[in-house]
């Protein structure tokens, strides 16, 4: 029942306005008035609308700002996103709209130590989106427990996908913008490469492609898609996509597959379930056992991935175990 | 033509109206700064070619330096070294740009201050000032184009702007500040370019001689013409000044409209509005210097402009290092997140050096070298200033640069080194700024000759009256 949905002329249509959109993406509004739905099941949307509508958001200050100083032609550029929303289904009743979202789970990450290999989710990530030399969209940090007790525990960060994204409102070209679902992409055909997005990214989760990006043929054969950001283009900014192509076909992202210890959850918040590639969550309840967390959630990005504090206890791993992750040791795929 | 130079005369002095004694003194005054003022224009020397020469090598070579960039990408720069990890994710460029649009400051706020609140001893200096506004802002703004991953794509600026990113407001604010400082050069330029064109008209080449003609647009000095000008400049100094200090205030919130330590700071555009102005007044004591001794102004560019100057530059000393304290004190206060390795690298870390040089080299030593009597001479300004450019650029490298290698995620420290492509880049923007006013000076008076004239007439007329001065200072000749 999910179908892939393409996005098409990414470059006309993901304008600034997205910005303006992503207020009222959640509470499908969209989706609702492309489908022409009953008046009835629409008042009650627009009801709970309104009342987000209240909350004065950074970006909405922003949105209005930028509305203001840019007038009419900007409501004129609105893209249509509820290509994307729909997700195929034809019956009546507002369509649902997927908000991804990951769970890490920390209690069970080694750092892939426990195998003398580099971080598999990391290795999985790179080779599948032929990702280019040296990005590590995911990245395996090992960080210490606290500075009185010692003892570390590793912590796989991907792009956080934030709902009040830093990154995005910086971008002059409305190159890199939130998509109903969540993620944040990048249209590399639009990105002038002004890197000012990697300057607001609290997180440091954007790589740039500084010189002609190494990849191998295949990847350079493709054709140009924001989802899956290949071929990469020199001059401009890569990051973690929250692969919503995989989501939308039914799979879990490459690096959740390649987790061997099932750390990584990926999932829908809207229907509250989440999948580590061999169980299945129901996200609120698993958060709210486990005392979950979101990465400087203080500075109001809101992420979409949630942690699940824990020194690796669970997975027997030693809290004091000096080997460092081997991450060092990741192969990049090459060009010819 | 003589004709209406005669007329052009009779007119301004009838207006002044001083006595026929004062005029002849006046006459004097007049034609001695007129042959200094021109001098440069009719002739030109070895000297001046064996500047161009070198500036020019330099340029090219940092447009050489450029084009390896453009063919390999930003990967020939320390940003794409893989120690910076893509972390540091600008680097001498952006340094570059802030501390250019910074001494831009010099010059359109200066002298619109200074014209403002009718400072007398102001009159040589706008003209200088006003340069090197315009030549800043045209090295500051291609420093930013240096920078970009994907030049061919600029136009993507216009195409696809969105109003909400702080780029954006700075392209708008510094193509405001550009051309309203154009204007602002332009207008008290006219009367001096129709005064080449009289006076010097017959000893140029052809297509020089209609340069002047067409840029002093029909300008004979009629009454008219000065009550327009008059009206002009009134206008043009009223409106620059919040267009100038807009533009420094955008661009700090190119970096406090983000969340980094460091950069996530309400003083910032204040404390770069100050900065600049700071920068700014000591590179036109810079240049003043400079020109005062290859022309040969020092009959008008007197040791009481450079007092005066040191002044201001004295109390932005003091500006500063209150803002200092206030961007240092209350977030290490606070020590939240990452601030503890920003106090560490800065107080005693790697940046120490650089710091405690901005804090004492650039701030504490040109205060005392201008507060203090014995070293308040030209050359002690002149090394003051040159401090104070110093640490300035150092200032803005440590904002930039400084603040990029603070992890905000626990990972291994990063750290930057420039490459030989943004050395010779950055040399290359420093000797084109040189070189642009290097010719600016041959082209047209270095000095506001009419305004200097006026102001003098002025000043004769009330050499037996008490001051009536707006700007609280005594004229010149009652010193
Ligand atoms: S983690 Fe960084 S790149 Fe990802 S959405 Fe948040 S601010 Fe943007
Ligand atoms: S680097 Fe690209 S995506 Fe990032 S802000 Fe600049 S134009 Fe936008
Ligand atoms: S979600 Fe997709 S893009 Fe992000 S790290 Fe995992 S595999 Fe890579």
């Amino acid at each position: 029942m999910v179908q892939p949905v393409q996005i098409e002329g990414v470059a006309g249509k993901l304008l600034l306005e997205r910005v303006c959109m992503d207020n009222v993406k959640t509470d499908g509004v969209l989706a609702g008035e492309s489908s022409k739905e009953p008046q009835a099941s629409q008042g009650a949307e627009r009801q709970s609308s309104k009342k987000d509508r209240n909350l004065i958001t950074r970006r909405r200050f922003l949105c209005l700002f930028g509305l203001a100083g840019a007038g009419a032609a900007v409501a004129s550029h609105l893209p249509n996103m509820s290509a994307v929303a729909a997700d195929g289904e034809t019956g009546g009743g507002p369509r649902r709209l997927r908000r991804w979202c990951m769970v890490v789970d920390l209690r069970r990450c080694d750092g892939c130590v426990g195998l003398n290999k580099p971080p598999r989710c990391t290795e999985a990530c790179i080779m599948s989106h032929y990702v280019p030399d040296g990005m590590e969209w995911v990245q395996v940090y090992r960080t210490e427990i606290n500075a009185h007790s010692g003892g570390t525990y590793f912590f796989p960060l991907h792009c956080q996908q934030c709902e009040n994204p830093p990154c995005t409102n910086v971008c002059p070209v409305g190159a890199t913008f939130a998509t109903p679902e969540g993620p944040i992409l990048i249209d590399q055909q639009r990105c002038i490469g002004c890197r000012m997005c990697m300057a607001a990214c609290p997180y440091d989760r954007r790589f740039f492609n500084w010189g002609e990006p190494n990849q191998p043929p295949q990847a350079k054969a493709m054709a140009y898609h924001p989802e899956t950001q290949q071929p990469a283009y020199k001059g401009t900014v890569m990051k973690c996509d929250m692969c919503p192509e995989r989501g939308r076909a039914g799979e879990v992202p490459y690096c959740v597959e390649g987790c061997p210890r099932g750390v990584i959850y990926y999932g829908d918040l809207e229907e509250d379930i989440a999948t580590n590639g061999r169980e299945i969550i129901k996200i609120s309840s698993y958060l709210a056992r486990n005392h979950a967390y979101r990465y400087k959630e203080h500075l109001g990005t809101q992420p979409r991935v949630y942690f699940i504090p824990g020194y690796g206890e669970d997975a027997g791993r030693n809290a004091y175990d000096p080997r460092d992750s081997r991450r060092k040791e990741l192969q990049w795929p090459r060009g010819t | 033509m003589d004709e209406l130079v005669k007329r052009h005369e009779r007119e301004d002095l009838e207006n002044k109206s001083p006595s026929p004694s004062d005029r002849t003194k006046l006459l004097g005054y007049r034609d001695r700064l007129e042959r200094v003022a021109l001098e440069p224009l009719a002739k030109t020397g070895k000297g001046f070619y064996l500047v161009v020469a070198v500036l020019g090598a330099i340029v090219l070579w940092g447009l050489y330096a450029y084009s390896r960039q453009l063919s390999s990408g930003l990967a020939v720069t320390g940003m794409g070294n893989p120690e910076a990890r893509s972390k540091v994710v600008w680097g001498f460029y952006i340094v570059n740009f802030v501390f250019f649009i910074g001494i831009s400051h010099a010059g359109t706020l200066i002298s619109a201050i200074l014209r403002v609140t009718n400072a007398r001893w102001r009159t040589p200096v706008t003209r200088m000032a006003e340069f090197i506004t315009v030549v800043a802002l045209i090295i500051g703004g291609s420093a930013v184009i240096i920078d970009m991953g994907r030049p061919d794509r600029v136009l993507n600026m216009i195409l696809y702007g969105r109003f909400q990113s702080p780029l954006i407001w700075d392209f708008l604010a510094i193509t405001t500040y550009l051309t309203g400082s154009c204007i602002y050069l332009f207008v008290p330029l006219v009367p001096d370019l129709a005064l080449v064109r009289d006076r010097l008209g017959s000893k140029l080449s052809g297509p020089r001689r209609a340069l002047y003609r067409i840029l002093s647009i029909n300008w004979h000095g009629l009454p008219h013409q000065w009550r327009r000008l008059g009206v002009a400049l009134t206008v043009m100094m009223i409106v620059i000044i919040p267009v100038a200090v807009s533009v420094h205030t955008v661009v700090s919130w190119i970096f406090a409209m983000t969340l980094r330590p460091g950069w996530n700071s309400t003083v910032f555009g204040p404390y770069f509005v100050a900065g600049a102005i700071f920068s700014g007044t000591a590179t036109l004591i810079i240049l003043m210097v400079i020109l005062r001794k290859v022309y040969h102004l020092e009959e008008f560019l007197t040791e009481r402009h450079f007092i005066n100057l040191g002044y201001i530059l004295a109390a932005f000393c003091i500006i500063m290092l209150y803002f200092n304290l206030q961007e240092t004190l209350v977030p290490a206060y606070k020590m939240a997140d990452e601030e503890p390795h920003w106090f560490h690298d800065i107080m005693g870390g790697r940046y120490s050096f650089w710091y405690w040089f901005y804090i004492f080299g650039g701030m504490l030593a040109p205060a005392l070298i201008v507060l203090i009597p014995r070293t308040r001479k030209i050359a002690g300004i002149v090394l003051a200033s040159v401090l104070v450019v110093i640490a300035m650029w150092l200032e803005r490298y440590l904002i930039v640069v400084g603040t990029l290698t603070i992890p905000q995620t626990p990972y291994e420290q990063v750290s930057y080194t420039p490459t030989w492509v943004e050395w010779s880049i950055m040399a290359g923007l420093f000797a084109l700024f040189s070189l642009i006013v290097v010719v600016f000076t041959k082209l047209v008076p270095v000095v506001a000759v009419w305004e200097m004239v006026e102001q003098h007439a002025e000043e004769a007329g009330h050499a037996s009256v008490p001051s009536v001065s707006v700007g609280g200072r005594e004229p010149a000749a009652a010193r």
